[in-house]
């Protein structure tokens, strides 16, 4: 019987690849899979590259696997400090002035759109954003009836992690309040997509209508809850 | 006479009393996070953030933050009835799709063209960080800017060319500053409003570019703070 629910973080995330390409959910502290990062920085993968809105949010997560000389490359949209007073990316940051780690800039609709076209199983696109600016150099760039495109690719990952509210053994999730944000996309765009769940529930608890990721885009399904790896 | 200039606040008074009733609206961060609180009570305007809200409300600062309920400066917000949220395709489609009434910004520069600077300073040593500003621009169906009217250094921030890196080409509407109230319209820049006591031709020696006075501009009055 299909059963997608794994007993462990450290399970989920165990036959991670050294420059595998990682979506990771999350805009700012808002659905971030926690810890399902930690359980990737004990799993010890390198040369990643990590596609996330945000290039931390404090010391714990992303930061650790930065810190850490873990991540080789971040496409980011917002990869700055939104607080200066308690910078949250503050481990990119030195590693980005060090020269350590390469950053990828895309404004946050072309990074969800080019993750929805790999999801969807489209080729490049013509978007108008970013026509114009220099987020744009080095870009085909095209004018149909007057308005300028930028052409951009599809942006597939080997892995997605993801935060949802509660899941099934089918893998079907639902997210709380604006903790969606870019998992539902993530879940689609990644060969392996792997989603911790405040709340694991039995099939049909979850209303058809109210499933916002159906478990076709989902291979593994963890407890996390408040359960923290060290 | 000397010219006393607008607060920020009552730069985002200005802008609030010019959003129409049923209008759906992203506020930007710094002024334009204002305009929420002088929105008038009887008009639905309907708040959109970036991560996927529609019909956010004001921040309640005696709930305890909820990481869930968020805008796009990562501060506290509720939700009013008939809110919606959705995931980030669905957002930037509202926003990229032309969906969005309005937009409010901030700026580094305006060019006359209705060029945007409001992201990167371009100086050595920034991390370059968009969030969704271009998007905003390429879609909202208005843009209007909040700034100052000039630089710390008294340097006009209204200019022929935007020598700082470009959000958008062609896209701003119109300006709201601590001094006027300017459309951007094909071919020239229209003064709707001045503060009291400015003439043109003071507005025009802290402007880059060709300034008109539209007939009917009125002075911009201020209110409460």
């Amino acid at each position: 019987m299909l059963d997608k629910i794994v007993e462990s973080l450290h399970e989920a995330v165990a036959d991670v690849q050294d420059g595998a390409v990682v979506l990771i959910g999350g805009f700012g502290a808002s659905g971030v899979p926690t810890e399902l990062i930690c359980a990737l920085l004990e799993q010890g993968a390198r040369d990643l590259t990590i596609v996330n809105n945000n290039a931390g949010n404090g010391p714990r997560g992303l930061s650790q696997l930065v810190e850490a000389g873990r991540v080789r490359k971040m496409i980011c949209s917002f990869a700055r400090s939104s607080d200066r007073k308690n910078p949250n990316a503050a481990a990119f940051a030195d590693a980005y002035r060090a020269g350590r780690i390469e950053l990828e800039c895309v404004p946050q609709g072309t990074m969800a759109e080019r993750m929805r076209a790999a999801g969807a199983g489209m080729g490049p696109f013509f978007t108008p954003t970013s026509y114009g600016t220099p987020l744009a150099r080095g870009k085909e760039t095209r004018v149909i009836d007057g308005v300028g495109y930028v052409l951009e690719t599809p942006l597939k990952g080997d892995l997605a992690l993801v935060k949802a509210q509660q899941g099934d053994r089918w893998g079907n999730l639902v997210y709380r309040y604006a903790g969606r944000n870019f998992a539902p996309v993530m879940c689609t765009a990644a060969t392996l997509t792997v989603a911790q769940v405040d709340e694991i529930v039995p099939l049909g608890a979850i209303e058809p209508q109210h499933v916002m990721t159906p478990g076709i885009f989902v291979q593994r399904v963890v407890q996390a809850g408040d359960q923290h790896v060290h | 006479m000397s010219i006393e200039k607008l607060s920020r606040r009552e730069i985002a008074r200005l802008v609030a009393q010019d959003i129409p009733d049923g209008a759906y609206v992203n506020l930007g961060i710094g002024i334009p996070t204002l305009v929420a609180a002088f929105l008038p009570s009887d008009r639905d305007v309907i708040l959109h953030t970036e991560n996927g809200i529609v019909g956010m409300g004001p921040g309640d600062p005696g709930m305890p933050l909820d990481l869930d309920l968020i805008n796009a400066s990562k501060e506290a917000v509720t939700l009013l009835p008939g809110a919606s949220i959705t995931d980030h395709v669905m957002s930037f489609a509202m926003m990229r799709g032309g969906h969005l009434d309005l937009t409010v910004l901030g700026a580094f520069q305006v060019s006359g063209g209705g060029d945007l600077a409001n992201w990167d300073t371009g100086e050595p040593g920034t991390i370059p960080a968009v969030g969704g500003a271009m998007d905003l621009v390429a879609g909202a169906r208005q843009v209007y800017i909040t700034m100052e009217h000039v630089t710390k250094r008294g340097e006009p921030k209204i200019v022929q060319q935007c020598s700082y890196p470009l959000t958008g080409s062609g896209v701003v509407d119109r300006i709201y500053t601590d001094l006027a109230i300017i459309d951007i319209t094909p071919g020239e820049l229209m003064v709707r409003g001045m503060v009291a006591g400015l003439t043109l031709e003071a507005l025009q020696a802290v402007t880059d570019c060709p300034l008109s006075l539209a007939p009917d501009w009125r002075e911009l009055i201020v209110e409460a703070n």
